[in-house]
């Protein structure tokens, strides 16, 4: 959906959904994840229909993810780090 | 406007006596307030409730039974007739107690109430040790100081918005009028019987009013002789993002709907005509929450509002006719889910009769005209 302008001189990887994706130190996980071919963060807890980052600035809760084994991480407010894992959140959380 | 009856308040005590009005073919205007008037029904925590209530006031605990045991043939009639789910779930409900001191206490409590019923049948409840609770709720770990539990067997949930919407819808459905942003400035009784209401943009008349308007019905109902006295006691809610199920069946504070919110409630403050939230009512309900489920601590609150309870001074319902103006009934009450299936039967029934049966008598007002012990 989004591509990067330029090229990191130094990436981190992360992972999501189990796959290694190249990212810039001091971007968001939320900005990782539009620039995905499938740019969605998460499927809705009644309806199962797909949401992505939109507001990029902690209001919408649409961005929200499991990020290192903690659900319902708002993914725009949170920065990268190498070897980061992300996963997508479908549906309810588990408790 | 013209109509048989007039329903002053479209909150879910007056939705439902409006709804049960216009099912028996009453001509009925219901008259919603505005936007920014105080709305208890949009804050409602959804419980259909039995177990506990009554005590020192029989009356209350027998029409709460008869409502909660009517609720499901309402539920299935309101279904027909506006295609609403309420979400109505009906498994029983608990309250959780903390410590063995909580534990004997709330049974002492029930017992003692169970006796002054003077009823033949079993309890409406039962207690339950910790392992029967853990059972009962297998998919969340109880707090460690939680030594059981009440049951109530007749209790259960619906989900409260969506009762209103649908009342509101059935109003119209059956024949009657709803009419919204109708706040009501002046109601006036005729010599020869009959009322007008005034509510700003227009006029109705009626043979009947039922002022059924939450906390603007003390300034309403004075003005065809009925002096109500009512106070407004908030309550805050907390509502927690949503989760896989974990609660079968609600608690007295703690229910997850249908969609899988937990919603935590309730605070009893008296602070008067104030609908706003406080960060220690959040503390206090969530330190709560977590004392009966662990896991709770670890999801987080999307939402938290306020309501204010109508509360008359004893806690139970005023149902009375006007003496000086027959024919002006008043309803209020703060469990207005749970009692509605009174309100849109036997209440609706009788207004349309044009008199409250006797076995209401209990529930006047003038229970409160007795000079205080000094």
């Amino acid at each position: 959906m989004f591509r990067k302008l330029h090229e990191s001189d130094a990436p981190v990887a992360i992972e999501i959904d189990g796959k290694t994706v190249s990212a810039e130190v001091g971007e968001s996980v939320a900005a990782v994840l539009l620039r995905e071919a499938d740019a969605w963060a998460r499927l809705t807890p009644v309806t199962q229909s797909r949401r992505a980052p939109y507001c990029m600035m902690g209001v919408c809760f649409d961005c929200l993810a499991e990020v290192d084994g903690k659900p319902s991480v708002q993914t725009c407010l949170v920065p990268v780090c190498d070897g980061m894992r992300v996963t997508r959140q479908c549906g309810k959380r588990r408790i | 406007m013209q109509a048989d009856v007039i329903v002053i308040g479209a909150g879910t005590v007056g939705a439902a006596i409006g709804y049960g009005l216009a099912s028996r073919g009453q001509r009925v205007i219901v008259l919603d307030g505005g936007d920014r008037d105080i709305r208890a029904a949009n804050a409602n925590f959804g419980l259909v409730w039995l177990h506990g209530k009554g005590m020192d006031m029989p009356a209350y605990y027998f029409l709460t039974r008869k409502s909660v045991d009517d609720w499901q043939a309402f539920d299935e009639e309101l279904t027909d007739a506006t295609s609403v789910d309420l979400q109505y779930e009906h498994r029983g409900g608990l309250v959780l107690c903390l410590g063995e001191d909580d534990f004997a206490q709330r049974r002492d409590n029930l017992l003692r109430l169970h006796n002054q019923l003077e009823d033949a049948t079993d309890p409406d409840w039962e207690m339950l040790d910790r392992d029967a609770l853990r059972k009962l709720l297998p998919r969340v770990s109880l707090g460690e100081e939680v030594s059981g539990a009440s049951l109530g067997k007749r209790d259960g949930h619906a989900n409260p918005l969506r009762l209103l919407a649908s009342l509101h819808a059935g109003i119209v459905q059956k024949g009657g009028s709803l009419h919204r942003g109708c706040s009501v400035r002046a109601v006036q009784g005729h010599s020869g019987g009959g009322f007008s209401v005034d509510f700003g943009s227009g006029r109705a008349s009626a043979a009947r009013i039922v002022i059924a308007a939450g906390m603007g019905s003390k300034a309403i109902a004075r003005q065809v002789g009925l002096d109500v006295p009512i106070r407004p006691q908030r309550g805050q809610i907390l509502v927690t993002e949503k989760v896989m199920p974990i609660l079968p069946l609600p608690t007295l504070d703690v229910r997850q709907t249908r969609e899988g919110s937990v919603m935590i409630g309730a605070t009893h403050e008296e602070v008067g005509l104030d609908c706003s939230t406080t960060a220690e009512a959040a503390a206090a309900l969530s330190a709560n929450a977590v004392r009966q489920f662990p896991a709770l601590a670890e999801v987080s609150v999307v939402r938290q509002w306020a309501g204010l309870r109508i509360l008359t001074p004893d806690g139970f319902p005023v149902y009375a006719e006007s003496e000086s103006h027959p024919g002006a009934f008043v309803a209020l009450c703060h469990s207005g889910v749970t009692l509605a299936a009174f309100h849109a039967g036997l209440l609706a029934e009788s207004i349309a009769a044009g008199r409250l049966p006797a076995s209401l008598n209990v529930f006047h007002h003038r229970r409160f005209d007795v000079p205080q012990a000094a």
